[in-house]
């Protein structure tokens, strides 16, 4: 047993108990650890962006150049985004307005085009399959299942026609297709909380204790 | 009183010590349940970096945070050890803003280990906030996308960005995601466009959301969660902390399989009195 002398350590796993705490009931404990997060992790994120994003892409090249090349166009995006700041003068919050348009322009068509191209296009791409693999039943197999399941699944979200008869019918076996999707998805999201577990398991026994050796 | 109306008054904190030291024990006392076979999934992205001629550049996107460090954490240090022992050059971006000392690490701990020197090897550029637009903008020019390193170095004088402009100089992506943006959208963004192939290494949680796109041949290889992790350890000849967190995992597993058996068989009685009523 090597306990760790790292005041860092000790803080993160005595964070770490704070918000396994929880498990047992409510308490001040837990409180702290969560405050400590969100306030923690919004400074961050300021400091983390600013020397990150705005100084590198905006200030430099506009105000120090880079390679002896002042890049006066970004005066432009520097302008919007200052104008984002407007909301907090309700006489002028109406200035935001720009700034957000554009965003809402160019965003939106972006993760449109995106999800065309990435998405739409390519599955349905990916379902032209063939129904007879030769010398390859397993493949035969999947293929049949994979384009049964994906033809139920979407006349079960089919609703101009009443579900009924050989719809109702159709529709249900595409339920089942979903219930298996679901648990599979339940499956993976019990690993991932398992996951989680073990790594901060693995934090307290080895980086803390010193009685796990990996 | 039966053992189910028992069951109905079980207090939830009695799972929660018994998975507890279901983790607990098993990586104490070192007990082994089988060993991680690799699956086709993770055969595809071990294949893909090996299809990655030797001297190439890739892009590592490590996008993910401290909060699921136990799963992409092992697949992250997994791949960069793959890549740096394929001698394949690494230029590491996030757009997670808790990712950077991440991927810092795993570059620094694998490039001791295969002696390999930063910004001649290996550089990490960092975090850019934009999502998609950082991937769409990287399609058009990476330098002017990210003018310097994390450290603030200048991308015209590191040498592992010489001859980069955009993806097409780039051998492979491969994705480390916890989320978004990761995984799904490097895909839509990135592989449709401008047709790089990609393997990624994703959260459990996330994991069947991208089956579709291993289907449809747009990843060539998926790790999903620490078991995705360990299979690729495996691969790699460098079992570490996913292949030790397996045995753990896997009792916790059983247990929790069992507990939602004996909770449904615990309901039988009450939804059969429902259906009599």
């Amino acid at each position: 047993m090597h306990v760790s002398a790292s005041l860092g350590v000790w803080v993160a796993a005595l964070l770490t108990l704070g918000i396994f705490s929880f498990l047992y009931k409510d308490n001040p404990a837990y409180k702290l650890c969560e405050h400590l997060f969100v306030g923690v992790s919004a400074g961050y994120y300021v400091v983390l962006t600013y020397y990150s994003v705005v100084k590198p892409n905006l200030l430099d090249p506009l105000f120090l150049g880079v390679n002896g090349h002042r890049d006066f166009l970004l005066v432009i995006p520097l302008l919007l985004g200052i104008l984002l700041f407007s909301r907090f003068f309700p006489k002028g919050d109406w200035l935001s307005r720009w700034s957000i348009a554009l965003i809402l322009g160019v965003y939106p068509a972006l993760r449109i085009t995106g999800f065309g191209q990435g998405d739409f296009v390519e599955q349905i791409h990916g379902t032209i399959l063939p129904l007879w693999v030769a010398n390859d039943f397993g493949a035969t197999v999947g293929n049949w299942i994979l384009i049964v399941g994906l033809l139920t699944t979407l006349i079960f979200f089919f609703f101009s026609k009443e579900h009924k008869g050989a719809l109702g019918g159709t529709a249900r076996v595409g339920v089942y297709f979903l219930m298996v999707s679901f648990g599979a998805s339940y499956g993976y999201t019990v690993m991932a909380r398992i996951s989680l577990l073990i790594g901060r398991v693995m934090f307290l026994l080895h980086d803390w204790l010193g009685v796990l050796h990996l | 009183m039966s053992i189910f109306s028992a069951l109905h008054r079980l207090d939830r904190r009695w799972i929660f010590l018994t998975v507890g030291l279901l983790v607990v024990v098993p990586l104490l006392t070192g007990f082994h349940i089988a060993p991680v076979r690799p699956s086709a999934r993770a055969k595809g992205f071990y294949d893909a970096v090996q299809r990655v001629p030797e001297g190439s550049t890739v892009v590592l996107a490590g996008d993910y945070d401290p909060g699921t460090i136990a799963e992409n954490y092992p697949m992250h240090l997994a791949a960069v050890r793959h890549l740096m022992s394929r001698n394949i050059k690494i230029i590491a971006v996030e757009l997670y803003p808790g990712g950077p000392p991440l991927a810092d690490r795993v570059l620094h701990i694998a490039g001791e280990e295969f002696h390999k020197q930063e910004r001649v090897d290996y550089v990490n550029l960092g975090f850019k906030s934009g999502n998609e637009v950082v991937m769409s903008q990287m399609g058009s020019s990476i330098p002017v996308t990210f003018p310097a390193d994390r450290s603030g170095v200048p991308v015209n004088r590191i040498p592992v960005m010489k001859g980069v402009e955009n993806f097409g100089q780039i051998a492979l992506l491969v994705s480390i995601s916890a989320g978004y943006p990761g995984t799904k959208e490097w895909v839509q963004q990135v592989v449709s466009r401008y047709h790089v192939p990609m393997v990624a290494g994703v959260t459990a949680v996330s994991a069947p959301e991208y089956y579709p796109y291993l289907q449809a041949g747009q990843l060539q290889g998926l790790l999903g969660g620490m078991a995705g992790a360990a299979e690729y350890e495996v691969l790699v000849g460098h079992p570490a902390l996913a292949t030790r967190g397996m045995d753990a995992q896997s009792l916790a597993h059983i247990f929790i399989a069992f507990m939602i058996l004996l909770g449904n068989l615990a309901a039988l009685p009450q939804r059969s009195s429902t259906g009599r009523k």
